[in-house]
């Protein structure tokens, strides 16, 4: 059902975020008009790659000082019931940082750490922009694609805002309903306590606006959610269905931005082709994650107790293995890095996968826009390696691949390797780094390398062992996510602007062809190289080396 | 420059009404009206049907404590740890910090998971303690469920399963006849939603409602 529901997505919504960036969808002009007039800006005004990039920046940065100083002063502000006081510096920096880099790692626990006016007017509104961002930088990169001589690659804030508008909030606002009808709690009432006569138990259940919330921090991918035991929160995420649906929004846009793509280059082939390479990666990842879940969690069949079901540890009897796997596949093969089991209590293999899912650079299929703009780059090195196989100059889609696109589809690439590489190597050698780790052996080391390859791969997903909240991981965390954005994303628009700028070729019979099954497998190999051969001795020394060794417990 | 800063400027107190404060207002107005109850926590007179209880101090006159009810799972921090953890005070440590909803009174700390790796030695010797925990109310074979903690600590339901194992138990401290445990268990079973999704569970709570109706 899950499949059918996104091919249908696929087509349908795909085709009309294409609409929507091409300005031919205008339903909303009423309310978009008047903004771009105060903001001095129109349609018409495009920008070209530097300028464009420099209003992402700055947008993002005065966003990211905005959201600092409120995290700070949230004790004086209103929407308080529980009267939480100021969030700490150093936590402050890393989850406004977190939030406005679609990252959403989270270093504090939502119920007890952050006000309802923090968690709406900071976080939930960073769950749209980060998402509206990432999707604008994918559409310019496409337009290089798909223009020729042209200097421009689109208009930064009207990309922004058309996403926010019409694509972003009404998804979200009628999924949310859905989750609230189902139990999804909605309420600025505060905690509430309630007494049970039959154990003589009293609670005092923590509540808040998290339906609504979670809707759009699925639909963008972020994944940071209102409570701290994220979407396995019952009030988060109450049932079988809601579930599904968490896994459907997540992976919508994402996917579907494949056939946006066919649809504005002008060949849904070639989305098709993407599509492909993202969704077989994809499907083999679900596979083998799903059977590790299946198995036993080796410390409790050592303690004698075996299962028919599968590892029980850490997950919720409404979803079940199979599920929950499936679940935390998507949520790490996005930037989303929402998680309904406790990824830490996973089997080493099952570990294994949502972690190597991150490494190959979340392309499969990746955030929203930016598993497009990545998995685009990916494209680009293909077509480099297949032109140098037959000896022909490389294009794709009727752009000439010269020395310049490919330094920068090569810088784009290693960022994010790089980074999460040097980072672990320093966390694994300093005190501070290896006073992390809940678990000891080479769990505890999977530990911090999960938490950098996350965070520097903009997902948020963590094996919650680790404590973050310490002044060291919260300032190597908000360099590893900043980094892992930007540094992505700026040669990502410059190759968009050296793109538009070229005139196309027309295919001969001795192009490589870009829309076949070869291409497709070349485009798996590069994925599956960068990502493997980088992280394989690191990977060999956590779930590796933890999968072998039968029988030790640490 | 100074267009940029002043458009990012513009645009972020706008965009933080309208996304922000507008949508989730907007949203609470709408889950209020449509669905009251869901939206306050689906709370009922004896408590939230979606968060999980700790039902293991619940008096049992002539019987072990908690030997005359259902079980939910057991919680990181919670309970059962604290029982079994009086005969081997070397392993008292919580495994997992703060507080939670299933022990403490006033507004509960976070919710969260063991986090306890796969091969971790803490997680070998709290399974243990499970075990005897178990078996010390008469459950000789408990499911993985029982002595396996969830992703929230919050976990409100069980399977079939897991409730049927504690029928002995539940037996003997109410004298209900095992049958009529056995229909009970039946009947508070929710089939997979639309037949599919998920697998066969049991409301914690409404088993225990279903079964002080029953005594």
């Amino acid at each position: 059902m899950l499949v059918v529901a996104l091919g249908i997505t696929w087509r349908y919504l795909g085709s009309y975020m294409a609409g929507v960036f091409e300005g031919r969808v205008r339903y909303l002009a009423w309310a978009e008009r008047p903004f771009y007039r105060v903001l001095g800006t129109s349609p018409e005004q495009e920008q070209t790659w530097k300028r464009y990039a420099g209003s992402l920046v700055i947008f993002s940065a005065v966003f990211l000082g905005f959201g600092y100083l409120l995290l700070r002063v949230q004790g004086s502000l209103p929407l308080n019931p529980q009267h939480m006081g100021q969030v700490t510096p150093a936590l402050s920096l890393n989850t406004i940082t977190s939030f406005v880099t679609n990252t959403n790692w989270q270093n504090y626990a939502g119920e007890t750490t952050m006000s309802y006016f923090s968690q709406i007017g900071v976080l939930t509104v960073q769950q749209f922009v980060s998402a509206a961002v990432g999707i604008a930088v994918a559409i310019a990169l496409v337009r290089g694609f798909s223009r020729r001589n042209s200097s421009t690659i689109g208009n930064f804030w009207v990309d922004t805002t058309r996403c926010l508008l019409y694509i972003l909030l009404p998804i979200s606002f009628i999924a949310g309903i859905i989750l609230v009808g189902e139990g999804a709690v909605m309420t600025l009432a505060g905690p509430v306590t309630v007494h049970d006569a039959l154990n003589g138990v009293t609670q005092t259940i923590p509540r808040g606006p998290a339906g609504f919330m979670g809707s759009i921090m699925q639909l963008g991918t972020n994944g940071g959610g209102f409570f701290n035991a994220n979407l396995a929160h019952p009030l988060e995420n109450p049932t079988a269905i809601t579930n599904l649906l968490y896994i459907w929004l997540t992976l919508s846009i994402p996917f579907a931005l494949t056939y946006t793509f066919g649809k504005m280059v002008g060949s849904i082939r070639h989305g098709a082709a993407l599509l492909a390479a993202m969704a077989i990666i994809f499907g083999v990842w679900v596979g083998f994650t799903v059977y590790a879940e299946h198995t036993n969690n080796p410390a409790v069949a050592a303690a004698g107790v075996h299962s028919t079901v599968g590892n029980t540890e850490g997950k919720e009897v409404r979803f079940g293995d199979t599920s929950s796997a499936l679940f935390n596949i998507s949520m790490t093969h996005t930037s989303d890095g929402a998680v309904d089991s406790a990824t830490d209590s996973y089997t080493p293999m099952g570990g294994f996968g949502p972690l190597s899912g991150m490494m190959l650079g979340e392309v499969t299929p990746g955030g929203v826009g930016s598993g497009l703009y990545t998995i685009l780059v990916y494209a680009v090195i293909a077509v480099f390696i297949g032109g140098l196989m037959i000896g022909r100059t490389p294009e794709y889609l009727g752009k000439k691949i010269q020395a310049r696109e490919v330094k920068l589809a090569g810088v784009a690439a290693l960022v994010m390797p790089v980074t999460v590489v040097v980072l672990t190597a320093v966390a694994a050698s300093l005190h501070a780094g290896r006073a992390g780790p809940l678990n000891s052996g080479p769990h505890g080391f999977t530990e911090i390398l999960y938490a950098l390859t996350s965070q520097g791969n903009n997902n948020g997903s963590a094996m919650a062992g680790l404590s973050g909240n310490t002044a060291f991981y919260n300032v190597v965390g908000a360099i590893a996510m900043l980094l892992g954005r930007f540094a992505i994303i700026i040669p990502a628009l410059a190759l968009a602007g050296t793109l538009a700028a070229k005139q196309t070729v027309p295919a001969g019979l001795g192009t490589f062809r870009t829309d076949n099954g070869m291409f497709v497998g070349l485009t798996i190999g590069v994925i599956i190289i960068v990502g493997g051969l980088t992280f394989f001795p690191a990977l060999s020394l956590g779930p590796i080396v933890e999968q072998l060794s039968h029988g030790k417990f640490w | 420059m100074v267009t940029h800063i002043r458009r990012s400027i513009i645009s972020i107190l706008i965009i933080t009404a309208v996304f922000g404060f507008i949508y989730m207002l907007a949203g609470t107005g709408i889950s209020q009206l449509a669905f009251r109850h869901q939206a306050n926590g689906s709370i009922t007179p004896n408590g939230s049907t979606l968060i999980g209880q700790d039902w293991s101090a619940t008096k049992c006159p002539g019987h072990p404590q908690g030997s005359c009810v259902f079980h939910g799972r057991p919680d990181a921090t919670g309970p059962y740890a604290a029982v079994v953890c009086s005969s081997n005070a070397r392993n008292c440590t919580p495994s997992s910090g703060g507080d939670n909803p299933l022990v403490a009174n006033n507004v509960s700390g976070s919710s969260g998971a063991t986090n306890l790796g796969p091969r971790s030695q803490t997680l070998l010797n709290n399974t243990r303690q499970l075990v005897s925990y178990w078996r010390s109310l008469g459950v000789e074979h408990p499911t993985p469920d029982l002595v396996t903690t969830s992703g929230s600590g919050l976990d409100p339901d069980i399977t079939p399963q897991d409730a049927i194992v504690q029928i002995p138990m539940v037996a003997a401290a109410t004298g209900v006849a095992p049958s009529e445990l056995q229909t009970l268990i039946r009947e508070q079973t929710h089939s997979a939603q639309f037949g599919f999704l998920g697998s066969p569970d049991i409301n914690v709570l409404q088993l225990n409602e279903a079964l002080a109706r029953l005594k």
